[in-house]
């Protein structure tokens, strides 16, 4: 356990998935390493290693220990109330906003090394490098550029720049032909699906590190569905994407490698192809061919 | 199958009663509604012309106006507004987004809602004693705008409170999910989200706060008064003169009062005059509340 979080607080440690797995995963319940594609190399983004978290008394995650490849998708996935939103929640601290929430143990983000969670990290200096994209598209009721642009002008951009900025993040989104139009009229006057992918817009503008998504696609139909997840596809060459998904096929299709959640812990992570062909717990088998959930 | 028939006859009846009875009673209050605007119309309009406006109070009726009192009106309600509006809005704001939940919040909460609740002739005597006695401001327009906004103030938090509980938390976590202060979210977001059910409860409270009386006479002002405050500008520097916030003052109801209790009858249709006034200023109020109500959910809706 220290030796491997020595090594990771260096400068974008490599390491082997297999070596990374084995060494971290404490949980007695994950021991699946030997099944991952043997010398698949991958730079690591963030690491959470024995994360706890309490909303009052309650338990909401237990002794969670993981890693994030850069520039890979990692899928979460498990039935209502095993916590994976909880545990996406505490990369960007938004669990702070509410009274009774506590966190215990480390979630280290690199190359630069800082504990997300830590007592000494501002809330805020995460959710300015982590973007957050949510369930319900939450656009405001501003104009579609007001929306784009409120992340970067809250980090004092403006003028030339600021539109310059805006069209970039427009078009990260796969959503400048559709809006440049129409860029001051309400946000509200969009579809949901092109709300939702303001909303990516919105979180892509201020060019983060990191990108969650709470199970962006739950309020949408298929095809603005199938626009977002191949948004997702692409995103990851830019930065670290990390979804919470209800949807299983969704898992498979957008995700590098998937973990699994139950009642709060962390039951299995494996490479997406394996855990959707080859499950190494019983317990995931049992989810994913539906048998509970 | 006829008992099926004689049951539903008799809840078919049961149906019909209770149809006759919610009509009779709502027509007993709109009736007497309607009969009072009337009787206020048909009393009143006649005397509605330019000099009623334009004239002080008089001895002789045909020539009394309320110009002194629609004055103080305004000016009070100046008052009021830019004290009570700043006050509880931000009080508003504290309590709802600030404030950690706990037993003395709930304990303001609920006191906050009593005071609303406070008969308004208990806030003249506060007044009496605080404003007048204590810190000197005497009997003066400041002194009654101050009351009627410590009297709106309840109304105005409360309405701040409401109006911010409608915007979705999804909305909050956005705006603090792409760095946002507290402030910054309360000051780009939430005020401007919320403005129009604010705006609209600040203008009810404001329509209350046109028509008191008691709490007006309790502090002192006066029923007749012949002279304007002194005006607002200036002809040399600094043209702008604050001396009107300590000039004694009459109000639209107050003059009323004064009038209805005069024997004589011509004094009486100008109180009826001066009702139709104040009635056609709140109604007005009221619609503008309406407007900007309808036009904000018609911008934002969740």
């Amino acid at each position: 356990m220290n030796g491997s979080l020595e090594l990771s607080i260096g400068a974008t440690p490599k390491m082997t998935m297999t070596n990374d797995l084995s060494r971290l995963q404490v949980s007695p319940k994950v021991r699946d390493s030997d099944a991952l594609d043997a010398g698949q190399t991958f730079e690591v983004k963030a690491e959470v290693s024995e994360l706890n978290f309490f909303y009052g008394k309650l338990q909401a995650l237990k002794n969670i220990n993981m890693v994030f490849g850069a520039n890979q998708v990692t899928a979460i996935i498990g039935p209502s109330g095993c916590g994976k939103s909880t545990l996406l929640r505490c990369f960007n601290r938004i669990h702070d906003l509410y009274p009774d929430t506590r966190y215990e143990g480390k979630i280290t983000l690199q190359p630069s090394g800082t504990n997300v969670i830590g007592p000494e990290t501002d809330p805020l200096e995460m959710r300015l490098r982590v973007s957050m994209v949510f369930q319900k598209p939450n656009a405001f009721p501003k104009s579609v550029f007001e929306n784009a642009a409120f992340g970067l002008r809250l980090r004092g951009v403006n003028g030339k720049e600021l539109e310059r900025q805006v069209e970039e993040s427009l078009r990260s989104a796969a959503l400048w032909d559709e809006v440049k139009d129409r860029l001051r009229q309400s946000a509200y006057t969009l579809s949901g699906g092109q709300q939702q992918r303001l909303c990516i817009a919105r979180a892509l503008a201020t060019d983060p590190e990191m990108l969650l998504f709470d199970e962006p696609t739950s309020a949408l139909d298929p095809i603005a569905t199938s626009k977002i997840e191949d948004l997702i596809f692409e995103l990851k060459r830019k930065l670290t994407v990390i979804i919470v998904t209800h949807n299983m096929q969704q898992a498979a299709r957008v995700s590098d490698v998937t973990a699994f959640m139950y009642l709060g812990e962390l039951i299995e992570v494996s490479p997406t192809k394996k855990m959707f062909e080859n499950p190494t717990e019983k317990l995931t088998e049992e989810y994913i061919t539906g048998h509970f959930g | 199958m006829s008992d099926f028939k004689r049951i539903i006859a008799k809840r078919k009846r049961q149906d019909f009663i209770f149809n006759i009875v919610g009509i009779v009673c709502t027509l007993i209050g709109i009736l007497t509604l309607g009969a009072l605007l009337v009787d206020l119309f048909l009393d009143g309009l006649p005397r509605l012309n330019l000099g009623f406006f334009t004239h002080f109070p008089s001895r002789f009726a045909e020539q009394a106006g309320i110009l002194s009192s629609w004055v103080g009106t305004l000016l009070i309600m100046l008052v009021t507004a830019a004290t009570a509006v700043p006050l509880g809005v931000a009080a508003g704001v504290y309590l709802e987004e600030y404030a950690r939940k706990n037993w003395l919040t709930n304990l303001i909460e609920i006191n906050i809602a009593n005071l609303a609740g406070v008969p308004s002739i208990v806030y003249g005597l506060m007044a009496l004693g605080l404003l007048v006695y204590q810190f000197r401001l005497g009997q003066s327009i400041l002194t009654g705008g101050l009351t009627l906004a410590f009297l709106i103030l309840p109304i105005v938090i409360v309405a701040t409170r409401e109006a911010l509980r409608t915007i979705p938390q999804g909305i909050r976590e956005a705006a603090y999910a792409l760095g946002s202060t507290k402030w910054q979210v309360v000051r780009h977001h939430l005020l401007p989200y919320s403005i129009g059910g604010t705006m609209t409860g600040i203008i009810i409270a404001l329509s209350r706060a046109i028509g008191e009386t008691a709490p007006l006479i309790t502090i002192g002002a006066l029923t007749f008064i012949a002279f304007l405050p002194p005006p607002p500008i200036k002809s040399q520097a600094p043209f702008v003169s604050f001396e009107w916030l300590w000039s004694p003052f009459s109000v639209l109801p107050i003059q009323m009062f004064n009038w209805v209790s005069r024997p004589d009858q011509a004094f009486v249709v100008n109180a009826a005059g001066a009702g139709l006034v104040l009635i056609l200023i709140t109604l007005s109020l009221n619609a503008a509340a309406i407007v900007i109500r309808y036009r904000v959910r018609k911008r934002i809706k969740w």
